[in-house]
């Protein structure tokens, strides 16, 4: 996976200076959790299927192997065909492989994250075929050439002004003149484009949001139908999924399902909600010639057993990256990841490195609120801190940082010596606040003082008072 | 008489040690009139988030043990700050999981412990406070608080009974203030950003007032609102429930 983390805090100062994305971010950090929380208060029994689908994830994750196998005999069974692939590389050259057999042009894609993951565009594209997004807001950031800036709304950074300009840009075949003031006129005239696209494709690529094993299904949600047309229309049908995505029962899809829309959009379910398995079959009135499933491990398993293994569970349902304040401060693209938010923080290191993305689990203020919205209980905020102990570990927190630290720490572990140390502070302090109260600018307090004044002490510390008025009961 | 009023140890944790001793003595008041008897065992420093947070477990446990150590034999722990009192209840049994000679005393200093509001109006059973106060004031929940102990309704249950006052809520009363312990000086120019949404939440309630219950938001909201100029009183929500108006609020001279 491609990644700028490590350039985190610069991407995070230019989206603070970004007004228009700044405007965007406020609107969602205001409106989409009251979305989620109208559709949550809907559902008496919402806490319930939360415990329920992370029992089963929890299951399938400590039976792993038994269901992808049960999984890949049950695809096998129906006609289709399963790839394993342990990483991006061989995952992109056995998609690569299947179109070329196809003697693809034309590859129409919904939306898939694992897609974002191994950068599947690309690599078609240096092969001399032509990927086409057929979900809007990939489509939007395809021909705009940007990553993903959220994961379940990969456009959100861009308003309808410049998605405006963009197909001004890219349809050069339309009327310049045209008008695109509507958001209406933006959607028919990518459906009109798209259109021509479904018709064209060879090859069909999905993501998953299940793979059910009993059955050798793979499930899609959209609100677009988007995937329909691509999985249908074309000779050949490539789903591409993580291998966590697997569950047992169409009755465990079905559970988690219930909490999958209303934890990212608000909505009760998806529009559409497309259950596949298989190729075409006699009888079938349309559907592919060829069904293939690319399983991609990329670090997945070496997740397991681990204390990083509740990863595992997440639904990419976006409600941590929805709910949190760095995510609503900095947006998606800061965090240099296919991944952004809360799971990006905490996903990415696994992903490309600790060494890569060392800002992630850092920049984070561990408030919890990823962890109450999520629907499979994932505990985010240990997991961040987890890759914090990591780095500490491994030395890879700044050298004065971890000085100050251990500094610090050797005071609290020294009751008599604290109390005169923070007795003297507190007494410099006062004084330095004077008659104001507070502090400007202080040496070896920038990092407080530049964006915030200090409040100054009262002067005379708590256990020293405390001392003084009640003789130290 | 006197044996039967339960006996608490207040844990004044570092911050209120440090720049606001007022607010030690204000949780002092406050519980004395609850019917409780206060101690404040000498040898507390800090609960150890900052090592903790930091990915320094080794000295967050040494930490541990040392609060374990010292408040052992009393019959609640108080703090007033519900950062440090989720830290003892909430993150002390998770760093001795496997550790068979600490975890029960971890867990046991864990059930004893409460965020100083919360023990006033659950274990006390307080209903009302004997303060005035004429303003109208926003409050904030602090995030340890309310997602780690549940602190939400029982400082506006005790702020409704405080004569004169109004208390506001805010727009988007879930979101964090920004300030993240350390992360406030490490990512400063994000933390800034999430203060000022914060403080434009406090705006658009009108009130002269800011309250939470965690003095590390505090010293954070109030250095941003000075920053900027903005006509605004920070105090600790105990400061107003022990009637405590004669110190200033937080950032302002005497």
């Amino acid at each position: 996976m491609q990644t700028t983390a490590h350039r985190f805090t610069e991407k995070a100062s230019a989206a603070l200076a970004d007004r228009e994305l700044q405007g965007m971010l406020q609107q969602m950090r205001v409106h989409v959790p009251e979305r989620r929380q109208a559709a949550v208060d809907a559902l008496p029994e919402f806490e319930t299927l939360r415990d329920r689908g992370r029992a089963i994830k929890d299951h399938v994750i400590a039976n792993l192997d038994f269901y992808l196998e049960r999984f890949e005999a049950k695809v096998t069974a129906a006609g289709g065909k399963v790839h394993w692939c342990a990483d991006a590389a061989e995952a992109r050259d056995t998609i690569l492989g299947i179109c070329r057999k196809a003697g693809a042009r034309t590859v129409t894609k919904g939306k898939t994250m694992v897609g974002e993951e191994i950068a599947i565009n690309a690599h078609l594209e240096r092969h001399g075929m032509i990927p086409v997004e057929t979900d809007l807001g990939e489509y939007i950031i395809q021909l705009r050439d940007e990553p993903p800036s959220h994961i379940i709304a990969p456009s959100f950074h861009v308003s309808a002004a410049q998605v405006a300009d963009t197909f001004l840009e890219h349809h050069t075949h339309l009327d310049p003149k045209r008008p695109l003031g509507d958001i209406a006129d933006l959607l028919s005239e990518a459906r009109g484009i798209l259109r021509s696209r479904f018709l064209a494709a060879d090859v069909g690529i999905t993501g998953a949001n299940f793979l059910v094993a009993e059955t050798g299904s793979t499930v899609i949600v959209t609100n677009e139908g988007n995937g329909d047309l691509t999985q249908t229309l074309p000779g050949v049908h490539i789903v591409l999924a993580g291998i966590e995505k697997v569950v047992p029962t169409l009755e465990d899809a079905s559970t988690i399902m219930r909490i999958l829309a209303r934890s990212a959009t608000g909505q009760e379910m998806s529009v559409y909600t497309t259950f596949s398995t298989g190729p075409r079959r006699p009888e079938d009135p349309d559907g592919p010639a060829e069904y293939h499933v690319v399983l991609l491990d990329n670090g997945r398993s070496a997740v397991l057993g681990t204390e990083f293994q509740d990863l595992l569970r997440c639904i990419r349902c976006g409600a941590c990256l929805d709910h949190c304040p760095i995510y609503h401060a900095v947006g998606g693209h800061s965090y240099g990841s296919v991944y952004g938010g809360p799971i990006g923080a905490a996903l990415t290191p696994a992903l490309v490195g600790l060494e890569k993305s060392l800002d992630l689990p850092n920049a984070s203020t561990l408030c919890g609120r990823c962890e109450s919205v999520c629907p499979m209980r994932i505990p985010l905020p240990k997991m961040l801190r987890n890759w914090r102990e990591a780095a500490f570990d491994r030395h890879l927190m700044p050298a004065r940082a971890r000085w100050g630290l251990k500094l610090w720490a050797f005071l609290a572990k020294r009751p008599a010596l604290y109390r005169r140390i923070s007795g003297a502070g507190a007494r410099f302090l006062a004084w330095r606040g004077g008659k104001a109260g507070r502090i400007a600018s202080l040496p070896f307090a920038g990092g407080w003082t530049r964006w915030r004044d200090l409040p100054a002490p009262e002067g005379e510390t708590f256990q020293a008072r405390w001392r003084r008025e009640r003789g130290g009961a | 008489m006197a044996e039967s009023r339960p006996q608490v140890a207040l844990f004044v944790t570092c911050l209120v040690d440090l720049f606001r001793p007022s607010i030690g003595f204000a949780a002092v008041k406050l519980l004395e009139e609850a019917g409780c008897r206060v101690a404040v065992p000498a040898a507390q420093t800090c609960c150890g988030q900052p090592a903790y947070n930091s990915g320094d477990r080794a000295d967050a446990r040494a930490i541990a043990r040392q609060v374990i150590e010292t408040f052992e034999g009393h019959d609640h722990v108080v703090a007033p700050s519900g950062s440090c009192a989720g830290m003892l209840r909430v993150h002390y049994p998770a760093l001795f999981a496997d550790d068979p000679a600490w975890k029960p005393r971890a867990e046991a200093l864990a059930a004893r412990t409460h965020e100083l509001v919360s023990f006033l109006v659950d274990v006390m059973k307080l209903k009302k406070v004997a303060a005035r106060w004429n303003a109208s004031a926003a409050y904030h929940d602090s995030c340890s608080g309310l997602r780690e102990l549940g602190v939400r309704t029982q400082p506006r249950a005790l702020l409704s009974s405080v004569a004169g006052l109004s208390v506001k809520d805010l727009g988007v009363p879930e979101a964090c203030c920004g300030f993240g312990g350390t992360f406030c000086v490490k990512y400063g120019e994000i933390s800034d950003k999430i203060a000022a949404d914060k403080l434009k939440d406090v705006a658009d309630t009108g009130a002269g007032m800011l309250l939470a219950g965690d003095l590390g938001c505090l010293l954070h909201l109030a250095g941003k609102a000075k920053r900027d100029g903005m006509n605004l009183a920070v105090r600790h929500v105990a400061e107003v429930l022990a009637g405590d108006d004669r110190t200033p609020p937080i950032g302002e001279g005497r």
